[in-house]
Parts: structure tokens; C-alpha cells; sequence
């Protein structure tokens, strides 16, 4: 069933959020970001003003953010834009959120290559660590949402936390990652292994003698 | 003009014409949802795909693709009817079996083509999709699930209504057509979407579960409800009148129609006049026609009569009257209700004489005093075309929204003497200058806007610029056939007429004709029947065939599509028979005698088209003082005795016009 997005209750909202407005360092940078396209041409600037709304409601919350309907409205006049055509925007991408998220949004990607490679176990790690799907953890710290391919496949299983990812992840660095926030750490983003970004695993598996200095391999081609 | 060839046959399309238009023009039919003449392209449907050659070896979506010199274009092969079948099926994986109770049975684009291009069954065997239903108004039923996404009614919306509520949300499986947080579409064309909706996804609320198209009596008539004149179908059964539905005349409507056209037709059943009464011991009570004709006949007013015509009457009406007051020594006609007084000594200066369909070639506009959403929505919706070609917009008035941009020039009458600087400039470079009088103007500065249309040169060459808006469907047949008095009805007033006829007039200050013998010929029982001493019932335009005059001159006819109900009669043929009683016998005893007298007074209503009227402004006190306070039309939707014994209308009224009045009582 495809239902409609399931925003919260709109008298409450437009009560909490009808006065927002940018904070001062925003306002400066809302500009300067629409000021990076034609006159005209604003709408083009609903992406990146649209993030910084949810920042800035993140800020406010102490959350990852949303967008209640008062800012995208908001966002809509600052863009003089239709509210229709930004609440567009809004639903089509995912990274938008319609409903209040957690302090940290665990978006645990289950698209092939990462259940392939072991996704159900960091899920399991989510879940015995009091998260479920699509739901706020009473404390307000955790979202989990399952998404689909973020596009760091060679690393997975991964996961994305708020603007960090996590890479190379299995039960328990799954765990320890969320125990650590938790307790109000930043674990470090990136492989959870021994391995550079996405370079081979336990060290370069070709180019070897390039490692340490440059080296001529004209000579050994045949 | 590229030569293309469609199945072998070589052709000549216009520039920039599409493929989908070159096969249009060949004779060849391509199916389509999302493709749609009077809305941007889309190409989201995939259904009208063909195969063209030079290009790359598979079908090309023929509505986004340009015709090009030496194209050949197949539509016929086995690639393309593949293709066709293949996205017929795609549509059918989601919508659902539910053709049986479904509104859109038996006029649904997806069932018609479904047959025709489609395979014989489907083989999807997982579980469909299913959309939750939207809210869009009062008018708007949705069942989403049926949604195909051709989005029609998003563009629809943008483009033409110019009310950008409606849009696609979500993506992928999961995008659904709906409202802005589901509330109603605040459009007063919003109806429009039904039609276009090639599925049954938006169906008409009012009309829903009502009929099925085969049993209908479909009757071509004209519209009353404004004075655009707008084509309509009336589709009825037995003797009720079911539904309405716009007819395609460029000229005038395009294919659109506003709510008030489309779903006033359920007033039509509702606090009619079906017998006449008379006022005995100032209570009315029914009687027989006999009665009622005995009644006017004690009166015996000799030639102390008049007749005012209401918004909605015939020309065919309005000439019986005429008639018989003319026979019976009387001239007090008049059809301006509401006391207007405006200059008719030559009808051009109170015409709207660019035209509807001219309007869309103005590159400058200046409304003066009229809120166009409300009195002519069919009008605004040329302007909005107008806007896009590049024209600018200034009008004088309180600002209302008028769905698209205006420089708001105050609602001080005096600007029309000194335009602002940038408004001067505006109409000097402009080629094709328009200005636009409404109601609210033409009382105290229409002199003034003529005078400003000579300094503007807005009559040129080929060109007058110079429009009045009316809102009524009998204004202009009315002038034309001389219901008007130089001082408005005050002179009917000051007349004191013994026996005045009113012809459905509602909205007349009845007080002042306390002295007069009231007789109401018309068909509901609004405001005129409550003061009236003798009604006599009449036909609703649905009930008669008769002869409207729009607001650029048009002269249309429309046929009878039910019979009215009960006792009630045609009009003319009431005063026919009345003339009779009152010694006066009208010289006619058919509609096409009284047609041919009716032409004999006045040429232009013979014949059915543009009447010209020669441009020859009275000269007027031009200055114009005072300011416009408010615009005639309090409430869009129950502007006359139809629309308010509509209960669609009231609800439209009550939701989208005092929404928040009523959540504030709520509350």
C-alpha cells in the first residue's frame, strides 16, 4: 500500500514551528547559496536550502533534523516557489525527513551487495541494541531506517550516521559504534577495519612497488 | 515545413509540429495518456510510442519527439504494436479490475485503449499496488489507486487554473497525485481535471455512481452561469439534467468550464417552480394559469408597464416581453438589476471587443475594477496565456489573487487621468494594448476609460483594445435588444409602472417597486418569486432552446435538453399565451416566427456568430473620482437562483470560500 506520508499532526506543528526563521549565521548563507544561481532560477536553490532548514531544525532539537511543514512552507517563500513543488522535493528524496528522527539517523543499507556481505548481522546489532525499523528510540538518541544502495558497495556492509559513514561493519563493530554514541562519542567514520578508504584489504594487492617510492615499470612490460 | 512520410504517405507538417501531430495529420491515431493539446508535453506515459526512421533502432515517444525533414514514421509495424502492448501492460500492472464500479466506465481512455492496443490478459501475478484516496475538494472525487501518472492534472493545475496545489509526491512505486497536504483545490476550474483524467481516478463527486455515459441524452446548449457563453453538452436522462460538460469551441472556451458551469446542474431539480401562485391575503398560493393570467389582467394597467430582465433569460424571452409591453404601450425595459447606469447609446464602448480568443495575443493589460478570476474565469485563463507569450499586467482595484502576477495600481479611480510612469511606458511600446473595464468601474469611470483608451490608442488598426467584462448571460442580449433605461432601473422606478414583469430578476431591491403589480416569470423560488404578487414558472435554460449574446458579442443558440417540470412553461410561450388575455396578441405562435420578428428588430441576433458593433464612444463626464471599494461578485459560487438552490454550489461556497470561518465556529 503506498500511503500518504504520514506527517505529524499539522495544528501542533504549525504551532511549534510557524515562527521559524533563519538564525543569523543562516540567513548569511541561505544567501550566499541562492545567490549562486540567476535571478529567476531560485528554485534551484530548494536542495541545498532545504538542508540547511533541517539542519538548522536539527540544531534547534538536538536531532538529525526534520522538515515540518511550517519550514518547508518557509523555505517555499524564501524561494518563491509553490508550496506544492518544494513538499514535492521534500517526499521525493529520502534524505529529507517528514517526521522527527533521533539524535543519530542509522540508515543501515540492505541492497544486495551489503546483505550479501553480512547487513542482516549489523541489523541484528541495531536491533539488540533497542533500535527498530522506522521507529525513535525512547531515549530520542537512535532512528534505524533500512535504505537502499548509498553507494559504497567495496565497503560493505555499511552504514550511513547522520553525515558519516561506516564502513567494512559486522556485529560487533556495529555494536561498539553505537554503545559509543551513546555514550556521547564520535567513533571514527570510515572502515571499521584495517584497511585505507576502499583500498584492497590488509594492503595494495597491485602497484606494490609504488608503495613506498615511485617506480618504472615500462621495463616490465612485455 | 518539413516533409515527413507516416506509413508510406508523404506529408507536410508545420514547423516545429511533434511526430505524434505529423501521424495526427496523416489520419493515423496514436494512443496516448499523458499527451494532451492543451498542456505542456510530458512524455511520461510511453503509450504513444512509434518507430522512426533515421534514428536509433527502437521506438521513440512521438509526443516529445519533433518532426524532422525526410523522417519516416511507422506506425504500424510489428515493433510498434510490441511496444504498445508492452506499455499497456506495464499501465495495467497496478490499475485496478475495477471497471464494473467505476465512474469512468464506458468513457475511460485507458478502457478504450486498452482494447484496441493492449494484449488479451495480463501476466502479472503479484499483488497490485494500492493508493490511499486524496481529498481535493467538493467537486474532485479521487480513487488513486487507478492513478496512472500521466499527470495531466498536475499540469493542468500549473498551467491553466494557475493554482499549483496539485503535484506528485514520493517517487518511484510510491508516487502518488495529490493536493497540497490534501487540502481542497482552491480553483474554481478545478472540474477540469476530471475530464482530462484519461482514467477513473479523478471522477466528478457530485456526479458520482449517477449514470453511465450510454444512457445519457446529450443536448449541445450554451452556458449561463457567466457571461462567457461557454459550450456546453447537457447530459440528461428522463427529465432530469445529470451533468455538464464543456464542448470545444476555440473561440470562446477552449475546452474548459468552470465548477459553476459543470456542477450548478443539480439546482436545477431543486426549489423550482412548477405551478403559478398568486398573492391572495399577501400569502401566495398555487393556482391555475387561468388564475394567475386573470390576476395580471385585474390589474389592468393600460400602458403603465415594464419589465426587467434577470441574468440568466434568453433573447427569444427578453423579445416576448418586450413585445407585449411595447404592444401594450409601455418602453420601461431594463436588465441592469442591480442599478447600474452605464452609457449603452452605442454598444461597442460597453463590449468586450478584442475578443475571448484576442485577448491571448494582448501584450499589455490594465484591468480597471474587475476581479476576472470571478467574473469571467474563462477570460482570466486567456490573460494567464497572454502572460506567458510575455504580456504585462497592471489593474486598479483591491488586490485579490488572480492566479498570476499584477502590478497592483491602488484602488483609486483618479490613476486612470495620470498612469504611473512605467504604466504610460508599458502600454507605449506595447503593439497590442488591452484594457479591461469591470462592473465595479463602469459606473463612475467609464467616460474616464474611454478617454484613457483614445490617449492609448487602444483602437488601432486591426486591433481594439478597449473590453467591459460583464457577468451576466443576458447582459449583452439584453442591451441589444434595449433593456436599458438611461438612469439604470431607477428610471423603471421613477416610472412607477402598475404591472412590471420581472424575467427571473433576483437580485432587484424589490422595496422600491412596493406600489408596483409583480409578476416573476422564472423558474426558481429565490428571491424575485418571494415578492412577487403573480408567479408564473418558467424554464430554466436547460428546459428551453434559446439565444445568448456573450460578453465579446457572440450570438449562440442552444437547444432544450429536458422539459420543464411540471405546469412550468417556455417563457415566451407564457407571454404568448398571456398577450392573449390582455387583448394583445403577439404576432407569433412558433419559436421560429418569434426568431424571425426578433431578427427583424435586431439584425445581429438573426444569426448565429460575432455581432460587429461599430466603434463610436459616447462622449462621457471623464473624470473619474472615488475609489473601488469591492468587487460585485460577493461569492462566486451562488451567484444566481441556479447556483444557490445547488447544494454542490453551497458546499463549494461554505468549504472553499468561508473554510475558515466555519473552522473557526467549530472550534
Amino acid at each position: 500500500m503506498a500511503e500518504a506520508p504520514q506527517i505529524p499532526d499539522e495544528a501542533e506543528t504549525r504551532a511549534r514551528w510557524g515562527g521559524f526563521a533563519w538564525t543569523t549565521e543562516n540567513a548569511v548563507k541561505a544567501k550566499e547559496i541562492i545567490g549562486r544561481y540567476p535571478a529567476g532560477r531560485q528554485a534551484s536553490a530548494s536542495l541545498p536550502l532545504l538542508d540547511l532548514a533541517q539542519r538548522q531544525v536539527g540544531a534547534e532539537t538536538k536531532t538529525q533534523g526534520w522538515l515540518p511543514v511550517p519550514v518547508i512552507e518557509f523555505v517555499a517563500r524564501e524561494l518563491d516557489m509553490p508550496y506544492m513543488r518544494v513538499f514535492e522535493v521534500v517526499t521525493f528524496y529520502t534524505m529529507f525527513n517528514l517526521v522527527p528522527v533521533g539524535r543519530y539517523h542509522v540508515q543501515v543499507c540492505g541492497t544486495t551487495p551489503c546483505m550479501l556481505r553480512g547487513s542482516d548481522d549489523v541489523l541484528a546489532a541495531c536491533k539488540n541494541h533497542g533500535l527498530a525499523k522506522g521507529k525513535t528510540t525512547p531515549d530520542g538518541l537512535f532512528t534505524l531506517t533500512e535504505v537502499e544502495c548509498l553507494g559504497a558497495c567495496t565497503n560493505a556492509p555499511m552504514v550511513q550516521i547522520n553525515d558519516d559513514n561506516y564502513e567494512d561493519l559486522d556485529y560487533d563493530s556495529m555494536t561498539a559504534i553505537l554503545e559509543a554514541l551513546a555514550r556521547g562519542e564520535t567513533p571514527k567514520p570510515g572502515p571499521q577495519i584495517d584497511r585505507q578508504t576502499s583500498a584492497p584489504e590488509g594492503g595494495p594487492t597491485t602497484l606494490k612497488e609504488m608503495v613506498s617510492e615511485n617506480h618504472d615499470y615500462r621495463g616490465e612490460w612485455a | 515545413m518539413p516533409k515527413v512520410k507516416v506509413d508510406g504517405v508523404e506529408i507536410e507538417v508545420p514547423a516545429g509540429a511533434t511526430v505524434l501531430q505529423a501521424c495526427e495529420l496523416a489520419g493515423k491515431e496514436i494512443p496516448r495518456f499523458c499527451y494532451h493539446e492543451r498542456l505542456s508535453i510530458a512524455g511520461n506515459c510511453r503509450m504513444c510510442l512509434v518507430e522512426v526512421k533515421p534514428g536509433p533502432p527502437k521506438p521513440q515517444a512521438s509526443c516529445a519527439l519533433p518532426a524532422a525533414d525526410n523522417q519516416e514514421i511507422f506506425t504500424t509495424t510489428p515493433m510498434v504494436k510490441h511496444a504498445r502492448e508492452g506499455m499497456m501492460e506495464f499501465l495495467l500492472i497496478n490499475h485496478p479490475l475495477d471497471c464494473p464500479i467505476c465512474d469512468q466506465g464506458g468513457e475511460c481512455d485507458l478502457q478504450d485503449q486498452s482494447i484496441a492496443y493492449g494484449r488479451g490478459q495480463s501476466r502479472f501475478q503479484e499483488n497490485k499496488r494500492a493508493v490511499t484516496e486524496k481529498y481535493m475538494g467538493p467537486i474532485v472525487k479521487t480513487v488513486m489507486t487507478r492513478c496512472i501518472q500521466c499527470t495531466r492534472c498536475v499540469r493542468f493545475a500549473e498551467e491553466v487554473a494557475g493554482v499549483e496545489e496539485i503535484g506528485a509526491i514520493g517517487r518511484g512505486e510510491d508516487m502518488q497525485i495529490t493536493s497540497y497536504l490534501e487540502h481542497a483545490v482552491t480553483s474554481e476550474l478545478s472540474g477540469n481535471v476530471v475530464d482530462l483524467c484519461p482514467v477513473g481516478a479523478l471522477t466528478s463527486k457530485p456526479y458520482a455512481f449517477e449514470a453511465r455515459p450510454w444512457e445519457l441524452k446529450k443536448t449541445l446548449t450554451i452556458d449561463v452561469m457567466d457571461a462567457v457563453g461557454t459550450n456546453i453538452r447537457l447530459d440528461s436522462r428522463g427529465r432530469q439534467v445529470l451533468r455538464c460538460l464543456p464542448r470545444i469551441n476555440e473561440d470562446v472556451n477552449e475546452e474548459w468550464a468552470t465548477d459553476k458551469t459543470r456542477h450548478a446542474v443539480d439546482g436545477l431539480v431543486r426549489r423550482r417552480l412548477d405551478k403559478p401562485y398568486v398573492r391572495r391575503d399577501g400569502k401566495l398560493v398555487p393556482a391555475t394559469w387561468e388564475e394567475a393570467f386573470a390576476a395580471i389582467a385585474a390589474v389592468n394597467a393600460g400602458s403603465s408597464v415594464a419589465a426587467v430582465a434577470g441574468d440568466l433569460v434568453d433573447c427569444e424571452t427578453m423579445y416576448a416581453a418586450k413585445a407585449l409591453v411595447t404592444a401594450m404601450g409601455g418602453s420601461l425595459l431594463e436588465g441592469r438589476q442591480t442599478g447600474m447606469d452605464y452609457d449603452t447609446s452605442s454598444l461597442a464602448a460597453v463590449n468586450f471587443n478584442t475578443t475571448i480568443a484576442g485577448t491571448e495575443e494582448a501584450d499589455a493589460i490594465l484591468l480597471v475594477g474587475t476581479n476576472l478570476r470571478w467574473e469571467a474565469p474563462l477570460v482570466n485563463t486567456r490573460i494567464r496565456k497572454a502572460i506567458k507569450k510575455g504580456a504585462k499586467v497592471f489593474a486598479i482595484g483591491p488586490e485579490v489573487d488572480l492566479t498570476y502576477r499584477v502590478e497592483w495600481l491602488g484602488n483609486d479611480l483618479s490613476v486612470l487621468g495620470k498612469l504611473p510612469k512605467n504604466v504610460a511606458d508599458a502600454f507605449k511600446g506595447a503593439e497590442r494594448p488591452i484594457m479591461i473595464v469591470g462592473g465595479a468601474a463602469l459606473r463612475s469611470a467609464h467616460g474616464a476609460a474611454l478617454k484613457l483608451a483614445k490617449s492609448l490608442k487602444l483602437v488601432r488598426d486591426g486591433w481594439n483594445g478597449f473590453n467591459v467584462v460583464h457577468f451576466s448571460a443576458a447582459r449583452m442580449g439584453g442591451l441589444m435588444l434595449g433593456y436599458a433605461q438611461k438612469g439604470g432601473i431607477a428610471d423603471v422606478v421613477a416610472g412607477k409602472p402598475k404591472l412590471v414583469f420581472f424575467l427571473g430578476a433576483d437580485e432587484v431591491d424589490f422595496s422600491k417597486f412596493d406600489k408596483s403589480f409583480k409578476v416573476y416569470v422564472g423558474h426558481h423560488g429565490d428571491h424575485g418569486a418571494h415578492h412577487a404578487d403573480v408567479i408564473l414558472p418558467g424554464a430554466s435554460y436547460a428546459e428551453k432552446s434559446g439565444t445568448w449574446v456573450n460578453l465579446e458579442g457572440r450570438v449562440q443558440r442552444g437547444e432544450r435538453a429536458v422539459f420543464p417540470p411540471g405546469d412550468a412553461r417556455e417563457d415566451w410561450t407564457i407571454f404568448r399565451a398571456l398577450s392573449e388575455k390582455l387583448g394583445q396578441t403577439l404576432p407569433f405562435d412558433t419559436i421560429e416566427e418569434l426568431r424571425a420578428d426578433m431578427g427583424r428588430d435586431v439584425p445581429a441576433l438573426a444569426k448565429e456568430g460575432l455581432a460587429s458593433f461599430e466603434w463610436n464612444p459616447p462622449a462621457l463626464s471623464d473624470t473619474a473620482v472615488g475609489t473601488i471599494d469591492a468587487y460585485p461578485i460577493k461569492d462566486f459560487y451562488l451567484t444566481n437562483a441556479i447556483c444557490r438552490a445547488s447544494p454542490t454550489m453551497q458546499l463549494c461556497s461554505a468549504e472553499l470560500l468561508h473554510g475558515d470561518e466555519l473552522a473557526e465556529a467549530a472550534e
